[in-house]
């Protein structure tokens, strides 16, 4: 792994942090409800609530970039946490549905068309917000808790592991689309009418799970930064540089290993479960190998091991396709892929490393030697 | 059979590498506070040996007694560093993307190095205290906040003593410290080793014989996994045996 400058914000991009989530808070928000719709200034539902899409998937990315860009560890099966927190606050929704389903039963539609005659046991902790919202982070973290413990217990590293993570991903799509899992099948769970009483298809409702979701984003930001500056976030960057010397510093590696596994999996989690109200409907399309790898992608575009980035990439890639899907639907996957292997080969460093270079060149005019020193005891 | 005062007593150890005996009843002691060196020509099974010690490998067969007769075989690597055995490699092997005052953090003696108590963790005054003073005795003062790889090859190697150093280990097994030194670093690092020796025991594996001579009481001559001679650097150089499987080569290479 090439030796990477030690990444913190400086006091500039702390500001310019704070001036993000105002925008993202309270800007967007405002520019959807006052200006009139004809205005230029208007952000239209539609793109306040695929920003808040986007920013879901940001939080998913900050997980990864925590096991991946600070302790080294690609995992390739993201996307089967996201589904988890995605799938279980979908299962809440579609018993929200309740007689408004197209076949007027208490049963969500899937069901009726699958002949189930009765809620499947597992469904019975959905019927309530609290158990679609614990399930959601809980599931994961228990599901990655007993995965990371099998497999860093018993020192799977490295592409090893991001292969099994990978063929997690693959195991978890099929049986997500097999109707007997009583999950809807390759339908998935859609059609979703209210939360807690709030009709999704309000515009109003919409704007607060968006709000929901900066918070969320922020929240999941400040609580990785944390862990990154704590002695245990530095026990990760050793981890990524030399494992077998932390054996030797008297640390367990796997079972930091599997802390931010455990960690990432729990974000994950949380990602799906904003993602799901605000975009209406979840299929295992969304959580198998594919979903899974552009995560790593939006990581390794937007910056690894600095947080920031993972944000960064997330909406940025996100956004590119939103955009360029229009104009050219069958091009994207080798648009995406292509961005990958430009950014691995060329940018490192990734938009935000860019974006530093950039700056610092502006700030520091002539004698700047080691800007990419600077760190903190 | 085993003497009050040794720290370490290694009876009969046997590392197999699939027929390959790099270690071959090796039997090997330090006492308390001793400054012992290990030479032997290439693969005669020194690093070998430090690996069966610090629980890098697990040996085939033998003991390896540790204090007060704790048996070190079977344990693992960080439970080993625990009670109290620390570890330099040979080719510096430090944290390049952490500081140099980072390093020396992650390996102060702390009661626990456990996920939460390490997330929870401060630097107590205490431990600021006696990370400086390592700061200090390895001479990185100045590179405190400096990454640790973009140190030189000798600072790294300085470096990862002052890391083990702040594990408190009571034996140090250094491996090669002087490997890509220059002659003042190398004097410099002899009399490190040799202030440290009146606190912990060290046992140093090194090539260079003036380097030996520098730090050297007792040196041990290890040879095709085993230990064939044992006693000061003139003993041991005017040994026959010695001469003709390690020094002989040894001068052909001068």
């Amino acid at each position: 792994m090439p030796e990477q400058p030690i990444a913190r914000p400086d006091s500039r991009e702390t500001v310019s942090l704070y001036l993000v989530g105002v925008v993202l808070l309270v800007v967007l928000p405002l520019l959807n409800v006052l200006p009139a719709d004809d205005s230029w200034l208007h952000l239209s539902d539609f793109r306040l609530n695929q920003f808040g899409k986007f920013l879901a998937f940001a939080i998913l990315a900050l997980g990864l970039d925590l096991i991946w860009g600070y302790c080294g560890v690609l995992s390739m099966g993201q996307g089967v946490f996201f589904g988890f927190g995605a799938y279980c606050m979908g299962m809440y929704l579609a018993l929200q549905i309740g007689a408004e389903s197209v076949y007027g039963s208490e049963l969500p539609d899937f069901m009726v068309w699958t002949q189930v005659k009765e809620l499947p046991l597992f469904w019975y902790p959905f019927k309530s917000f609290i158990g679609g919202f614990l399930g959601a982070i809980l599931v994961p973290v228990l599901f990655a808790t007993i995965f990371g413990f099998l497999a860093f217990r018993s020192r799977i590293k490295g592409v090893y592991f991001a292969i099994i993570t990978q063929a997690l991903a693959f195991a978890a799509w099929l049986v997500f689309n097999r109707n007997e899992t009583r999950l809807g099948g390759t339908n998935g769970l859609t059609d979703f009418k209210q939360l807690l009483g709030y009709r999704l298809s309000d515009p109003s409702t919409q704007r607060g799970l968006y709000i929901i979701t900066v918070l969320a984003l922020g929240a999941a930001y400040l609580f990785c930064r944390w862990i990154v500056a704590s002695r245990a976030g530095k026990v990760l960057i050793a981890i990524r540089d030399s494992e077998s010397r932390v054996t030797f510093s008297g640390y367990t590696p796997w079972m930091y290993k599997l802390f931010v596994f455990v960690v990432s999996a729990g974000l994950a989690g949380l990602a799906g479960m904003l993602y799901v109200p605000q975009v209406g409907i979840i299929t295992p399309a969304q959580i198998g190998v594919l979903p899974s790898l552009e995560v790593v992608i939006w990581v390794a575009v937007g910056g690894r091991g600095t947080l920031i980035g993972a944000v960064l990439g997330a909406v940025a890639v996100n956004y590119g396709r939103s955009v360029l899907t229009n104009y050219f639907p069958e091009a994207w996957p080798f648009i995406l892929g292509g961005l990958f292997v430009v950014v691995v080969t060329m940018f490192p460093d990734g938009l935000l490393g860019m974006i530093r270079k950039v700056t610092a060149r502006k700030q520091t005019p002539a004698p700047v030697i080691k800007a990419e020193g600077r760190t903190a005891a | 059979m085993t003497d009050g005062d040794l720290i370490l007593n290694c009876e009969n150890v046997v590392m197999d590498y699939d027929g390959f005996k790099a270690l071959n009843n090796c039997n090997f002691s330090v006492h308390y506070n001793e400054l012992r060196v290990v030479i032997g020509p290439n693969g005669a099974g020194k690093t070998t040996l430090l690996d069966v010690i610090c629980g890098k490998t697990r040996p085939t067969s033998g003991k390896i007694l540790f204090g007060k007769g704790i048996n070190l075989v079977g344990k693992n690597a960080e439970d080993i560093t625990k009670l109290g055995v620390g570890r330099k490699f040979q080719a510096p092997s430090v944290y390049g993307n952490l500081s140099v005052w980072q390093n020396l953090d992650l390996s102060v003696k702390r009661a626990s190095k456990g996920v939460f108590p390490t997330l929870m963790g401060r630097s107590s005054t205490a431990e600021r205290a006696r990370i400086e003073e390592t700061l200090e005795t390895i001479g990185l003062s100045n590179h405190a906040h400096d990454r640790a790889g973009s140190l030189s090859h000798g600072q790294k190697q300085w470096l990862e003593i002052g890391m083990v150093i702040l594990q408190d280990p009571s034996l140090l097994l250094v491996d090669e410290p002087v490997a890509g030194m220059s002659d003042k670093e190398t004097e410099q690092t002899g009399r490190l080793l040799t202030s440290l020796s009146e606190k912990q025991a060290i046992v140093v594996i090194e090539h260079d014989m003036d380097f030996v001579r520098q730090i050297a009481k007792i040196v041990t001559v290890l040879a095709e996994g085993t230990v064939i001679c044992e006693g000061t650097v003139e003993a041991v150089q005017a040994d026959d045996h010695v001469r003709e499987i390690y020094l002989g080569r040894a001068k052909v290479a001068h």
